[in-house]
């Protein structure tokens, strides 16, 4: 699903140039669930960046699903952050001003599916993340575990190939957290390939594999033993 | 364009902040509100004017002799000629493009004694002598009866068409006009018709005092033989009469022996001359209201742009959101251009109703008050509103296209960071 070699990607700050990525190889197959962990100026956020195509490396191969992303114009960027990729955000990144349902619809606009197929379309993805009854509510009224729930439903509803979860859990306590893990988890049962970005331990434990990343390089790259989030959700 | 949910986006964000789009608005408004009423009120002095000079036939100008100031060919200076009644067929012949030439000539007016008589009463009209065209050139109503025609100059017959001013001095109200005599120096001439004119001068009742009778006639009665007194001549609407004077005055000069170069010999009063004047007066009316209207309008503009900036500022981090979830940049340019856009219509088209509103209140305190002088129904054209419009939403994209431009600069990541 996702192949990476020998990525670089450095920043310049001033005079001097920060190198973050100092050669990623990576590879990815469908349906996995894949936690990258490190510490605080590891580079995994970077990372994750270069692979939502928010961000472009500075060399390097980067493939996703057979279709190689490279030059990319703002134009086609979009294009492809629309179709291929799904984003959840450490900080939410709701429409404040838009409804659960509207937020939910989002992606879907951009595509262009009609208004009436976008209402259903939102309204099951919300029904999955158990928020269907609270679609009509703007983001300011739901709790952060809703708010991080519909902002998964979004990411779900243009049917992405790969999710990138940029620290999920990150502004929620460790309750809401599993509830949250719960749901990704559930998610990738389905067939979803999941990127989780995050520094926590237990919850990189709650994916199927792990990698570490320290001074832009990755250090440890395992399968772990997956630990269900369901059975600390009541 | 017609997409219901940009539209809805667009209201959703001038609505998030009600009172700074007001004042935004309100820029606009103001701006095209002073355009428009600047505008009405130079169309208002405009039609005051023009209706000072009445329905006459602007391109004319008129001519009449004066003493020479030049000895020529061993005549002397200080002599005195007269325009001859063939002068008239020399022009025709000499200058092209020229429409109507009247030969005219006069008593009465300036120190005029009573000179003419009706029974008992008396008074003291300008009579003059001309033919039939002169009522293209210096237009009137024929109330009654009719004008002179052809027949008339044929045969010199003795008929006059007398003003309403004269009508209301020699007649009792009500008693028959036509068909009686009125005495023009001691000769009977035969009322025909009667005139109104309609221009709102200063000699405005002075004109209905006017009596007009056959040329020829007027000449055998008054003792002018072949003399004319002055000359109203009219050029084709394609060519101007100031143009064309020079070349009369010179067929005049060579007919009547003037020195070629004796300027006060024969006098002129271009009317088209002061037509043109009066009309780039109109001009540079118009051009003033329409710079100090866009400059206004331009102040305003310059607010939508910068609230539009601080708007985009405000929703960067959503911008960035937006095209995470793949919205397309031309997307968001094109929705930051139609707010701006939208938002300079809406309130440009209020700024049109206040001033069509004024102007409205205006007109029907004129019409309550009644007529004032120089200024007369103020108002905008279809198309001064139309073209208001285009540039509203012209300013409205130039307003937005900063700011549409800044929004699409930002990077996503840098507009995702929190902050």
């Amino acid at each position: 699903m996702i192949e990476i070699k020998d990525l670089h990607k450095s920043y310049k700050m001033g005079s001097n140039s920060l190198h973050v990525l100092k050669g990623i190889n990576f590879s990815c197959e469908a349906g996995e669930l894949v936690a990258i962990m490190g510490s605080s100026g590891s580079g995994k956020s970077t990372l994750l960046n270069i692979l939502g195509m928010l961000d472009e490396a500075d060399s390097g191969e980067y493939t996703l699903d057979g279709v190689p992303i490279k030059d990319l114009s703002e134009t086609k960027a979009a294009n492809y952050r629309n179709k291929f990729l799904g984003f959840v955000f450490q900080s939410f990144n709701l429409i404040n001003y838009k409804s659960a349902m509207e937020n939910v619809a989002l992606p879907l606009y951009y595509q262009r599916v009609p208004r009436k197929e976008r209402q259903e379309k939102s309204l099951k993805y919300l029904e999955r993340v158990g928020l269907r009854e609270w679609a009509t509510h703007l983001p300011s009224e739901l709790s952060g575990g809703q708010k991080q729930r519909v902002a998964i439903a979004r990411a779900m509803a243009a049917e992405p190939k790969v999710l990138l979860a940029d620290e999920p859990t990150g502004a929620l306590d460790s309750t809401t957290s599993y509830e949250v893990m719960d749901l990704i988890q559930k998610i990738n049962d389905e067939g979803n390939t999941i990127l989780v970005v995050t520094h926590e331990p237990d919850i990189a434990e709650m994916c199927k594999r792990v990698i570490h990343l320290k001074d832009g390089v990755i250090v440890e790259d395992k399968k772990v033993e997956q630990v269900r989030a369901s059975q600390y959700v009541k | 364009m017609f997409n219901k949910d940009r539209w809805r986006e667009i209201i959703e964000v001038l609505s998030s902040n009600v009172g700074r789009t007001l004042l935004t608005a309100f820029g606009v408004c103001w701006g095209i509100f002073i355009l428009i009423t600047l505008l009405a009120a130079g169309k208002g002095f405009e039609n005051g004017i023009r209706k000072d000079f009445g329905d006459i036939a602007t391109n004319t100008m008129f001519m009449w002799t004066r003493s020479t100031t030049k000895p020529f060919e061993g005549l002397p200076k200080g002599r005195s000629f007269e325009f001859k009644t063939n002068d008239v067929q020399a022009i025709w012949d000499n200058v092209p493009n020229l429409k109507y030439i009247s030969p005219r000539n006069q008593i009465g007016g300036f120190r005029g004694g009573g000179n003419v008589v009706r029974g008992i009463r008396i008074g003291a009209y300008d009579v003059y002598g001309d033919y039939p065209e002169i009522i293209k050139q210096d237009p009137m109503t024929v109330t009654s009866g009719r004008f002179i025609n052809y027949n008339d100059i044929e045969q010199k017959r003795k008929v006059a068409i007398i003003g309403q001013g004269v009508q209301s001095e020699l007649y009792d109200k009500g008693e028959e006009v036509l068909g009686s005599y009125i005495k023009i120096r001691g000769i009977n001439f035969l009322v025909i018709g009667t005139y109104k004119k309609n221009n709102n001068d200063g000699d405005g009742e002075e004109a209905q005092k006017q009596i007009f009778v056959p040329f020829t006639s007027f000449s055998q009665a008054f003792n002018r033989g072949e003399d004319v007194g002055w000359m109203a001549i009219t050029a084709h609407d394609g060519s101007s009469i100031s143009q064309l004077k020079e070349n009369i005055i010179e067929v005049m000069r060579k007919r009547h022996k003037v020195h070629p170069e004796d300027k006060r010999a024969i006098g002129y009063f271009d009317l088209y001359e002061q037509f043109n004047r009066v009309e780039s007066l109109f001009f540079g009316l118009k051009a003033i209201a329409y710079l100090v209207g866009i400059m206004v309008l331009l102040s305003g503009i310059i607010g939508v742009s910068n609230i539009m900036l601080i708007v985009v500022k405000e929703r960067t981090k959503e911008i960035g959101i937006r095209r995470a979830l793949g919205e397309q940049p031309i997307s968001i340019k094109k929705q930051i251009l139609m707010e701006s856009i939208f938002l300079t219509i809406i309130s440009g088209m209020v700024g049109i109703i206040f001033g069509a509103l004024l102007i409205y209140g205006i007109n029907s305190l004129l019409d309550s008050v009644g007529p004032v002088d120089m200024f007369m129904n103020p108002s905008v054209s279809v198309g001064v509103v139309s073209g208001a419009l285009m540039i509203l939403m012209i300013s409205g994209l130039l307003a937005g296209f900063i700011p549409a431009q800044s929004a699409i600069r930002v990077r996503p990541i840098e507009a995702l960071r929190t902050e």
